[in-house]
């Protein structure tokens, strides 16, 4: 792989979306040839659903596509509107009440853009502080201004985890994109896409080891599917394909194992989070309550990415002392 | 483009990016057809809610109701209501020789559809207040007419009463099947039964 790491940065990305492409474009086909035989209910059911999903990645890689085209501005602001929708969703589905409005006008409407600029504008000391500590201590406040004192601290709190997680997570992504390494300068989409690659390989890795392996679940209230040998796989896979993707990054083969193990690790303990907030708020997929809100399932889609991204970030930033 | 139907469209867009506007056509297919859509009451933003989740064609033929006095006070609020919405306008005074839903009447022998409120007021929490006589008045005098009961779901967490700037929250509009008159059916019977069709929607959806 030594000869793919001295291509030039366009031929490297050529090549990059060329792979990402043409796998999915395989997977399609087969996806496609699959249903034209005879099949069960339950695997018609489970074919739907990954359907869904395979839909999902799709939109997902044509949107990377375009905001790598584009550049960093556009695929900041394009961060932006997917943390604005996940924020939706993610309150649509907890209870707030009255009291709360001007505390979530103030997470829309100002919290969230002015991450975004700070995000744009490349102040990563700033971006780092700013919604863990000036709007954690804000919140509260212009929620006591709602003068409602019922279940304060639990409302208070559900508003700051909307936050913390639809819009600091995410932001992470885009500043992946502008992050300036040493000798690496305008590649920071590749960051971004390993980022992405290794957590969704994790998540799928895990997903089908939970089936296959039927060990014993971590915690049977929260998930069935959950337990540590699949959670292990699903890392260890993540590890795995962070290794292969190395050559387009600024990291040593190792590095980029030792990354990819921790993005992919942290992505599926995210995930295992939402499903706890899930349980807490009576659905059992964020998509599901779909038929009375509206809601698409984008939060399911965009959580693990969420609770990987500040985590990749800061360990590059650490480990590169930028 | 014209300048109402480009501020229109724009209207739609926030709209459906602040609440989503979901339409769900439970009853019956949204189709080119002269309808009266009746529905429950909560926010000032029920009305946008119900026009953003209806097809695009279909929305320069639906009217709202506006109230007179209010609604053309100052250029703009006349404007919006007029150029845009294409609002019919109610006085809410009665005049002794006047009756107050003959501009509805009007309207409906036109061949427009309507989008009614048959609480008159903007509810709080719970089920929705009775119902007015109006759409009792208007379903005999057009039995021709669809009657469309519609559910609005989740709106009054975007803009609780006293607020003016929404929130964005997911909402949900669900459209009922249509209901008529029977022959002989007495006022007050009618009203309930169209009431609990809008509610019969909330657990429907």
């Amino acid at each position: 792989m030594g000869s793919l790491r001295n291509l030039t940065i366009s031929e490297q990305i050529g090549l990059l979306f060329v792979v990402l492409f043409g796998l999915l474009l395989v997977v399609t086909i087969i996806a496609f040839t699959r249903t034209l035989r005879d099949r069960s209910e339950a695997e018609l059911a489970g074919h739907e659903q990954f359907k869904r999903d395979l839909r999902a990645v799709w939109v997902g890689a044509v949107l990377f596509w375009l905001a790598w085209v584009s550049g960093a501005f556009v695929s900041t602001l394009l961060f932006g509107v997917i943390s604005f929708l996940a924020l939706r969703e993610f309150v649509t589905l907890t209870h707030t009440v009255r009291g709360d409005h001007r505390s979530l006008l103030l997470a829309f409407f100002i919290v969230l853009p002015a991450q975004y600029v700070i995000v744009a504008t490349r102040q990563f000391d700033l971006f780092t502080v700013f919604i863990p500590v000036y709007v954690f201590l804000a919140i509260p406040v212009i929620s006591a201004f709602g003068n409602d004192p019922k279940r304060f601290l639990e409302r208070t709190a559900k508003i700051q985890w909307g936050i913390m997680v639809c819009v600091y997570g995410m932001s992470h992504a885009p500043a992946l994109l502008l992050l300036d390494l040493p000798d690496y300068a305008n590649r920071g989409a590749f960051l971004v896409l390993y980022l992405v690659a290794v957590v969704a390989v994790a998540q799928i890795v895990q997903e089908v080891a939970s089936r296959r392996l039927r060990a014993r679940p971590v915690a049977r209230a929260i998930s069935r599917s959950f337990s540590w040998r699949a959670w292990c796989a699903g890392a260890f896979a993540a590890a795995l394909c962070g290794g292969l993707l190395y050559w387009a990054m600024p990291f040593k083969p190792w590095e980029a194992v030792m990354l990819g193990l921790t993005a992919g690790g942290s992505g599926t303990l995210g995930e295992f989070v939402m499903k706890a907030l899930k349980r807490d708020a009576g659905v059992r997929s964020w998509g599901g309550k779909a038929s009375v809100t509206g809601a698409v399932g984008l939060l399911d889609r965009v959580a693990p990415l969420c609770f990987a991204a500040p985590v990749f970030f800061h360990s590059v930033r650490w480990y590169f002392g930028v | 483009m014209k300048l109402p139907e480009a501020a229109g469209l724009l209207l739609a867009t926030i709209a459906r990016l602040i609440t989503g506007a979901q339409g769900h056509w439970l009853g019956a297919p949204p189709k080119a057809e002269q309808r009266i859509y009746f529905a429950n009451h909560q926010s000032h933003f029920d009305w946008v809610l119900i026009w953003a989740a209806l097809p695009r064609d279909l929305r320069s033929a639906t009217r709202p109701i506006a109230a007179r006095d209010y609604w053309t006070s100052t250029p703009l609020k006349h404007w919006i209501t007029r150029e845009i919405f294409n609002a019919v306008y109610v006085s809410r005074e009665r005049s002794a020789d006047e009756d107050p839903l003959e501009p509805l009447m009007e309207a409906l022998r036109h061949g427009d559809s309507l989008v009614i409120f048959p609480e008159g007021t903007r509810g709080n929490k719970g089920d929705p207040a009775s119902f007015k006589a109006g759409l009792f008045h208007l379903a005999e005098a057009f039995p021709e007419v669809q009657l469309i009961p519609a559910w609005i779901d989740n709106v009054q967490r975007v803009m609780p009463k006293g607020e003016v700037v929404p929130v964005p929250i997911l909402c949900s509009v669900t459209f009922g099947a249509p209901i008529t008159v029977a022959p002989g059916e007495d006022k007050r019977v009618f009203l309930d039964r169209a009431r609990s069709a809008v509610i019969a929607l909330r657990s429907a959806s």
